[in-house]
């Protein structure tokens, strides 16, 4: 069964309360907003309201030219993408490289198109570098997360029992944390460090993720399929992995994409807030940070790297709509 | 009945959980609780008499429960007693109920730092609050009202914009405009009028910063709540019998429309503790993110465990609120 089919536009009114309660916001929005509600095994009472057709329709992947918005958002993360993968092949200034002498005219020049930061680095390099370090730690944050939430969320849905509870407890928890400040204890008390915020967002990640993946296994077990799957005594785990996580994908992939934009977010602020990778590392949020105190002389060093932060967060909430909009359009 | 009983037992449990879990994370940070709180200048003699006197060596469990006795007034704050020669001292005596302890970071109690904090910021908070939710439903709805028309999807680009924008980016590019570009509003918000401008000015950019963000999600929710209630048959049915379109909406629609973004809007307020701590940090505000902040850096462990457990409180609370108030609200669910 395709996964569209399993996902009636269900309606967010008649959500269980605990579906949406202490979700941080990108599965929020990922449940109520984006989706609707799988059908989950507690509230089958209505019928389905998509048919499946016998035959699955077109990837949500190879449909996406066809949404404008997830076009723009795919154009915004690609732009990123190719500086931060060229960024050392560029014709630019290593990110750390300073010049003194271009320190007193801070402002755009001939040498640095974006002018220098307040050491004396170009600002047009850092802003490449920075793309860089942000793309480099948010997927690699949220994929790790996919898998250890992803894990947890099947093995939740599938035995139930014990194992959900404990489990959907845990995360309970964690979740019950207001996230700004789960990061705050986090990082100020294991270090910053790449290791360390990849570490940090999984752990305020993986419920998150668990909690939508028990879900829609709920939904999903009691399907033919998964029947089938018993009757051929297929193993639990090939059950699990090949059965049941396959067709759970139609409404990670957005997901995946809103918590890509956030932890892009949190990358940012922990580097404002000091949290972040330890100078001089180029890091955006970092950046605006060395630059606020410079802010009424100088905008520019503090202006760029937010424009630059919030121009690919926008390219992923952009892409994560347009998918949204193309799965509740079939 | 059963099920409030139910929920407050989980809500203890979940409390109980966190600050146990802070207590274990505060494990891992470098230098121990008698060195953080003698300061670095301390000879090691002294840190390691403390470090005895205070049993730091014991099991966490054992730490854990002990801080619990204090924070119960069943034992007495150890850092308080008089043979350490610190000079804390607690006013309302060492041993009361609800006693957090001594913040080695304000040497001062931790019920003297905590609660002037936590107004400041529920003030900030509150009116944000009060900006989001008439903000959010208005735009909501009128986008939501009609979707696919030039409004929803000037709307629906415009919340988009606002929840791509993190709380610090938003603050620095307000800051340059109001306060570099025009000179309109201070960039700094110490709730005091040494520098002149009042009060309200001062709480004018915090709070369009935390309502920014907030007010584009839930704007989001609200509309995808009505566009899904106006595709119902039961509006087609007010529709065709020939109400006009502003009952259709009113009586119709709206009631059906608000119960998820309901329990969204409260849920906000978990949202919002976190957007403090930024909020505070660019506009340097005197309240209970910046102090968390500020204390997890140091370790000061009595003022994060103090923080998180109120900051936990009020989030398990809404939680809890939100799911009465659904409960309340959708028939469906009773």
């Amino acid at each position: 069964m395709p996964s569209e089919a399993v996902l009636p536009a269900g309606s967010a009114a008649a959500d269980p309360p605990g579906n949406t309660a202490g979700a941080d916001p990108a599965l929020r929005s990922a449940i109520a907003d984006q989706l609707g509600r799988p059908a989950s095994v507690e509230y089958s009472g209505r019928p389905a309201l998509v048919e499946y057709s016998g035959r699955p329709a077109p990837g949500l992947l190879r449909r996406l030219p066809s949404s404008r918005v997830a076009m723009v958002g795919l154009g915004l993360i690609l732009f990123w993408t190719v500086l931060a993968v060229l960024a050392p092949v560029l014709p630019i200034a290593p990110p750390n490289a300073q010049d003194f002498a271009a320190m007193g005219h801070p402002g755009s020049s001939a040498r640095h198109w974006l002018g220098v930061d307040t050491l004396g680095r170009d600002m047009l390099s850092r802003l490449i570098w920075g793309g860089r370090t942000v793309l480099m730690v948010a997927p690699l944050a949220v994929v790790v997360a996919y898998a250890v939430g992803a894990a947890l969320g099947l093995l939740a849905g599938y035995y139930r029992g014990w194992v959900d509870t404990v489990i959907s407890r845990a995360c309970d928890v964690i979740l019950s944390f207001p996230l700004v400040v789960l990061y705050v204890i986090l990082i100020a008390n294991i270090g910053p460090s790449m290791l360390n915020i990849v570490l940090a967002v999984v752990l305020a990640s993986a419920p998150g993720i668990a909690r939508i993946v028990r879900g829609l296994v709920l939904s999903l077990a009691g399907h033919e399929f998964v029947a089938a799957a018993h009757l051929r005594r297929e193993s639990d785990l090939y059950v699990m992995l090949v059965e049941l996580l396959p067709n759970c994908r139609g409404p990670l992939i957005t997901d995946f994409c809103l918590r890509l934009g956030f932890t892009t977010i949190t990358i940012g602020t922990l580097g404002f807030l000091g949290l972040g990778l330890p100078p001089p590392t180029p890091d955006w949020g970092g950046m605006v940070q060395q630059a606020t105190a410079m802010i009424t002389v100088w905008p520019h060093m503090a202006l760029y790297p937010c424009f630059a932060i919030v121009s690919l967060i926008l390219g992923f909430n952009l892409l994560a709509d347009g998918l949204s909009e193309l799965a509740l359009s079939d | 009945m059963r099920y409030l009983f139910r929920r407050a037992v989980e809500l203890l449990a979940t409390l109980l959980l966190a600050s146990f879990l802070v207590f274990v994370v505060t494990e891992f940070s470098p230098g121990n609780v008698a060195r953080k709180t003698l300061g670095a200048f301390a000879l090691q003699e002294q840190v390691d008499l403390l470090y005895q006197r205070l049993h730091l060596n014991d099991p966490l469990l054992v730490r854990y429960g002990r801080w619990l006795g204090v924070l119960t007034g069943v034992i007495a704050d150890p850092l308080q007693d008089p043979a350490l020669k610190l000079d804390f001292k607690d006013p309302r005596g060492d041993r009361y109920f609800g006693n957090f302890g001594y913040s080695t970071l304000y040497k001062a109690p931790v019920n003297d730092v905590l609660w002037d904090r936590l107004g400041n910021t529920a003030l900030l908070a509150g009116l944000a609050f009060a900006v989001i939710v008439p903000l959010s439903l208005v735009l909501g709805i009128l986008a939501g009202m009609r979707a696919g028309s030039r409004l929803d999807r000037i709307v629906s680009t415009a919340s988009i914009v606002m929840t791509s924008v993190p709380e610090f980016a938003s603050g620095v590019i307000l800051a340059a405009i109001f306060v570099v570009g025009l000179g309109w509003l201070p960039g700094t918000s110490p709730l005091d009028t040494e520098s002149g401008w009042s009060i309200a000015s001062q709480l004018v950019l915090p709070v369009t910063v935390l309502a920014l963000y907030d007010a584009g999600y839930v704007a989001r929710m609200v509309r995808s709540s009505m566009a899904e209630v106006m595709a119902k048959p039961y509006i087609r049915t007010a529709v065709l019998k020939g109400l006009n379109f502003r009952t259709v909406i009113l009586r119709h629609a709206l009631r059906n429309a608000m119960i998820a973004p309901f329990t969204v809007i409260l849920l906000q307020v978990n949202w919002l503790i976190g957007g403090v701590v930024v909020t505070e940090m660019v506009f340097a505000y005197p309240g209970f993110g910046r102090m968390l902040l500020d204390a997890s850096l140091f370790g000061d462990i009595s003022l994060i465990e103090a923080a998180t457990l109120i900051a936990l409180l009020v989030a398990v609370t809404t939680q809890l609120l939100s799911d009465l108030g659904y409960r309340l609200l959708n028939p469906q669910v009773r």
